[in-house]
């Protein structure tokens, strides 16, 4: 088994489906020959042909109303939005009729789709090119939406979201993209949706987080153990719709919580869980629930992208408060 | 490539406002059937008109989008379509569906404000009315492209009004179909207003049909009161995308006789001279006389067909009004395939639980 990294997982998870699945398209800006700006796409076009594997014109809206309409007919598109500053547009499609295809025809047509796009900042990107807007889609009824932490997360959810026959949006944290390898066996298995991963378990207290935070979250784990802080390391990886009951049960156990994540914070994913907490664990908290998050600022260009990006110490520093409850 | 290019838009007519012909007249005209067919569907589709205003009125209805004057694109649109060509439709295309498997029940089902209205299994791939403008026009790129992926003789078409054709995503939609030669027939409703907008405010182009210039395709401007040009010139784009000829653009220029919807009241915004003079290009009048001079129709058949259309609408009518209403809970059950264990509480909560209807 060969160590790949989390890019190389989505072009793996992508080829094997390709191979498995004739009614498996990818449409997107750059995707061909050049294999998508990231390279998620490389090689695709040689193996499967320009009818499978479709440069777009310039148009992300269009990009994500082609996939509803071919998604319609029963193929599987995967349409790849460049940077997820730039998929605004495709809200339209996601709100008015991907989420809803299901419903307003009462099941006769659906729409199997999967919109594909790397998110989060970290990179030194250029402006609009570092955003964590997964909250838009998060609130969408009828879609889900997707994020893997690792390459060995990215091949099975990624297979997993493609054979879903609803729509899945699956964010890609590009800073994560080709920070670590990890033994990934290309042997078709796709992870479970709906469900969180527990990553380091621990009594004292529940950290929850999604994509890149995920290794700042886990940094804090280790160096709070050195402390004699056992903190448990929850992967949300689908965030919507959330898989709460894991993160309850977890919080039962350690009466403790604190949420991770790289997006701003007003009516956020960790708003979400927070509000759940609250309203179904109140009984079993011994401290509030505390959230480490962006600012509800723009995101800032990369001068200042590290002082918005939550760092290991605001995650220490928010659990060691949490932990000054009794 | 820095060269000077020249385009020109066809405009076509076959029928005057008075029903004679203008020229030399396609096959077509020769099909009594077919003729026959269009006449009954315009009359059709305008008394399910009028009756679907009156249950709005009576409060037996939600809002309702009328058709009134533009029953020639309708009917020739859906006419020119076979079985397993799929149709895109906007909220204004009441004739197009009903030669579609749409039933009056299915329509007057969804404007009453229950999804069952476009669940039946017998549309097969056709897509439901779409709401937002000129979102759909790039699902049909998706469609066309789906069905020429499988290299299906079949063809997709889209319709959308004027107002439409000022939006981002119809511009996108034409690009990409000519781009990837797409099996997809676009036609305008340029029923010349959008709401109270009127088609000059909507954009400076002298056509709209010329819009498919920029996107490398055939555009081409019909009499959309002339049943007759509708269903040729709509037919042959839909046969030439058929042989792998690729897209067209028809911009059917008609008018809107109606309000916008049962929402609005028009005389706000347009004059009762504007709606008088355009009274006068009815497509239903303009079809019938046609026919009564070639004397394949008769005060006798009109009289008959009204009734027959009648009887066909009330006992529709009779079964949207007798179907029971769906279970609150069925919010929950087309929502995913299968509804994730986080939303069953949710729907949970509202088993057993009666919904006011009024
Ligand atoms: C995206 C969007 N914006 C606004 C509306 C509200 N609206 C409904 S119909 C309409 C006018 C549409 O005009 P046109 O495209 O010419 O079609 P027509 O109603 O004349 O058939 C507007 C503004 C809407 N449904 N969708």
């Amino acid at each position: 088994m060969t160590e790949i990294t989390l890019v190389e997982a989505v072009n793996l998870a992508l080829m094997h489906e390709m191979e498995r699945d004739p009614a498996m398209v990818i449409l997107g800006q750059d995707i061909g020959v050049n294999g998508g700006v990231f390279r998620a796409t490389v090689g695709l076009l040689e193996k499967f042909g320009s009818e499978r594997v479709l440069d777009t014109p310039l148009a992300e809206n269009m990009i994500a109303g082609t996939a509803v309409g071919m998604a319609t007919q029963g193929l599987h598109p995967v349409a790849e939005i460049q940077f997820m500053g730039f998929i605004p547009p495709t809200i339209d499609q996601l709100i008015s009729h991907a989420s809803r295809m299901r419903n307003r025809t009462r099941g006769r047509l659906s729409c199997p789709m999967v919109l594909r796009a790397p998110y989060g900042g970290g990179i030194h990107a250029p402006e609009h090119h570092s955003e964590s807007t997964e909250a838009m889609f998060a609130h969408i009824p009828g879609i889900r939406v997707v994020i893997p932490s690792s390459p060995t997360r990215a091949y099975g959810l990624l297979l997993a979201a493609i054979r879903d026959p609803d729509p899945v949006v699956f964010l890609e944290p590009k800073r994560v993209y080709r920070l670590m390898k990890q033994a990934v066996e290309d042997n078709g298995e796709a992870l479970p949706l709906d469900t969180c991963f527990v990553l380091r378990p621990g009594s004292d207290i529940t950290l929850v987080s999604w994509g890149a935070m995920l290794h700042e979250t886990q940094q804090a784990a280790e160096q709070l153990a050195g402390e004699g802080i056992e903190a448990e390391v929850i992967d949300l990886a689908t965030i919507k719709p959330i898989d709460m009951e894991t993160i309850l049960e977890s919080v039962g156990r350690t009466g403790r919580c604190v949420i991770v994540q790289e997006a701003a914070r007003t009516c956020s994913v960790s708003a979400e869980i927070a509000a759940r907490l609250a309203e179904e664990g109140l009984m079993s908290l011994f401290a509030p629930i505390r959230r480490v998050t962006g600012f509800d600022t723009v995101m800032p260009m990369f001068r200042l992208e590290g002082h918005y990006m939550p760092g290991t110490e605001r995650i220490i520093d928010a659990v060691r408060q949490t932990m000054e409850y009794a | 490539m820095n060269q000077s290019r020249a385009f020109q838009i066809e405009y076509h007519q076959f029928l005057d406002p008075d029903g004679v012909p203008v020229g030399d007249l396609p096959p077509l005209a020769e099909e009594t059937e077919a003729l026959q067919a269009l006449y009954r569907n315009m009359v059709f589709t305008r008394l399910y008109d009028e009756r679907a205003i009156a249950l709005q009125r009576t409060g037996q209805l939600g809002t309702f989008a009328s058709s009134l004057g533009q029953e020639a694109i309708g009917a020739g649109v859906g006419h020119a379509m076979r079985p397993e060509d799929i149709i895109l439709p906007s909220f204004r295309e009441n004739g197009a569906l009903l030669f579609r498997h749409f039933r009056v029940r299915d329509l007057l089902l969804y404007w009453g404000g229950d999804e069952r209205g476009m669940a039946n299994p017998k549309l097969g791939d056709d897509f439901p009315i779409c709401v937002p403008i000129a979102t759909h026009t790039t699902q049909a790129t998706g469609v066309a492209f789906a069905i020429k992926y499988r290299k299906q003789p079949r063809v997709v078409v889209c319709l959308l009004g004027d107002g439409g054709t000022s939006k981002g995503d119809f511009y996108e939609a034409i690009n990409l179909a000519g781009a990837w030669n797409l099996p997809l027939v676009f036609v305008i409703n340029n029923n010349q207003w959008a709401i109270s907008v009127p088609r000059n405010l909507q954009s400076r182009a002298e056509t709209l049909a010329q819009k498919a210039i920029a996107a490398g395709i055939p555009g081409v401007q019909l009499d959309g009161n002339d049943p007759i040009a509708v269903r040729h010139y709509v037919a042959e784009a839909i046969e030439k995308a058929r042989d792998g000829g690729g897209p067209t653009l028809i911009e059917a220029i008609s008018y809107r006789l109606c309000h916008h919807t049962t929402a609005d009241d028009a005389t706000r915004y347009r004059s009762e001279e504007e709606l008088e003079a355009h009274r006068r290009l009815d497509p239903v009048p303009r079809l019938r006389r046609f026919m009564e001079r070639r004397q394949i129709w008769s005060e006798e058949q009109e009289t008959r067909l009204i009734q027959a259309c009648q009887a066909e609408i009330e006992q529709e009518v009779r079964h949207y009004l007798d179907t029971p209403p769906q279970k609150p809970e069925s919010m929950f059950d087309s929502l995913y395939a299968e509804l994730p264990r986080e939303l069953q509480a949710q729907r949970q909560s509202l088993l057993g639980k009666e919904v006011n209807h009024d």
